[in-house]
């Protein structure tokens, strides 16, 4: 099993391939995060979403992805019914109507999902790409045995939640307090979401499997588990401030035997 | 003009059925997204011939006219989704003989505060013990792990340590 960590885009990600031993097979994935992180970074003025958000660039003018990214963006807003925002929210972006661009939300899983999608074309087809916490899982672990993904307790430290499993793709994305605090911010209200300690989604695609759970986590519980339920292919599981476990009804057949 | 009655009356029982469970929060947990009541002995809706739009389930006792079941014979029939102040209703209703009895609300309204709702989500087997990381035989690991300075901490890092020879 080759494994790697790879530091870029403010976090770490994580590289596990069960059938490699070079890693070099990982040179074209890192690559491409760095790449992603140069187009996208709201750290870097010189990126290329700093100087669009500045009036520097047009979109056209940018990389295509930008336009892609966007375009993406506006599509989980809608699908959110607007609690996905890829600007930062009146409380912080006051003097600047709408905001300042910033497309992090769905930035991270996208990119991850991408760095998998070259291991998948370079003949690595299991494997697991894991970014800050965001894991895109691909066939199997090892042969019969499917990848095993814990879900951190907000409230223990080396603690899990439950256990995630399934034959095939899967992703798993969590979004909570338990590191940066209330970062999330309830785009309507502009303030901190604070109904959850935190809130994990399973979908076949990190990408929108992340954008989704930080949707949900601005949600609170009582819209984002009806709302979860609805989406096909996507399931949730809930930690509220008192510890209680919210899991939308197909989420078992995620759960797998926590030894 | 049968399927009329028959869709009305089942779909007074929904929203009855709905108002019903406002003050309580027995919504089961684990279960799957219907909400059944079991009528007793009320009395059928349309006691004669409820083919309506649903379908016939169950054992007919020999019986197929709907319209002349046999006595303990069961069948079900699905009402037309109706949209309510709350949302839209939808409920299946199980005729026993020519008595009504049970209604399953198979779509209620998604979008509400009432506590029931957040209850049906309960999943009461994982309010055990936490499980510790060290014997969960787990390949990688989801959770609020954003920036690198926390990634030194986390289960993630441990895990890729452990894996590098």
């Amino acid at each position: 099993m080759l494994r790697h960590a790879e530091e870029v885009m403010g976090t770490v990600v994580s590289f596990a391939v069960p059938n490699a031993d070079d890693p070099a097979v990982l040179a074209g994935p890192i690559a491409e995060l760095h790449r992603l992180d140069r187009l996208f970074s709201t750290y870097r003025p010189d990126s290329d979403i700093s100087r669009l958000g500045r009036g520097e660039l047009t979109v056209e003018q940018c990389d295509p992805l930008v336009a892609e990214v966007l375009a993406s963006c506006r599509a989980v807003t809608a699908e959110s019914d607007g609690w996905f925002s890829m600007g930062v929210p009146p409380a912080e972006g006051r003097g600047r109507p709408g905001g300042r661009l910033d497309p992090s939300g769905w930035v991270k899983g996208w990119a991850v999902e991408r760095a998998s999608a070259l291991l998948t074309a370079a003949g690595f087809t299991d494997h697991t790409v894991t970014g800050g916490g965001d894991v895109q899982a691909r066939g199997q672990a090892a042969p019969g045995r499917p990848w095993r993904v814990g879900v951190a307790d907000p409230q223990r430290p080396d603690h899990l939640v439950a256990v995630v499993s399934a034959a095939g793709d899967f992703a798993v994305a969590t979004s909570g307090t338990a590191e940066r605090g209330a970062h999330i911010i309830d785009p309507r209200t502009g303030r901190p979401a604070d109904e959850l300690l935190s809130l994990t989604v399973i979908g076949p695609g990190l990408a929108r499997t992340d954008a989704y759970a930080t949707a949900a986590f601005a949600m609170g519980p009582r819209r984002a588990l009806p709302w979860l339920t609805a989406l096909p292919g996507h399931e949730a599981l809930a930690v509220l401030p008192d510890g209680t476990r919210l899991g939308t009804h197909g989420l078992p057949h995620y759960l797998a035997n926590p030894t | 003009m049968r399927r009329m009655i028959v869709t009305s009356a089942a779909t007074a029982a929904g929203i009855v059925l709905l108002l019903s469970l406002k003050p309580h929060g027995s919504a089961s947990a684990q279960s799957l997204p219907v909400i059944s009541s079991d009528t007793g002995a009320a009395p059928a809706p349309a006691s004669s011939g409820a083919s309506g739009s649903g379908t016939s389930t169950g054992p007919t006792s020999g019986s197929s006219s709907p319209a002349a079941p046999a006595a303990g014979g069961t069948r079900t029939v699905t009402g037309s989704a109706v949209d309510t102040r709350y949302g839209p209703v939808q409920v299946r209703i199980t005729l026993t003989g020519s008595k009504l009895t049970k209604v399953d609300v198979i779509q209620y309204p998604s979008e509400s505060n009432r506590d029931e709702e957040i209850n049906s989500y309960a999943l009461p087997e994982l309010n055990q013990e936490a499980i510790a990381a060290g014997n969960a035989n787990i390949d990688s690991v989801s959770g609020a792990t954003y920036t690198s300075d926390g990634y030194t901490r986390s289960l993630q890092s441990a895990l890729d340590q452990a894996g590098i020879h």
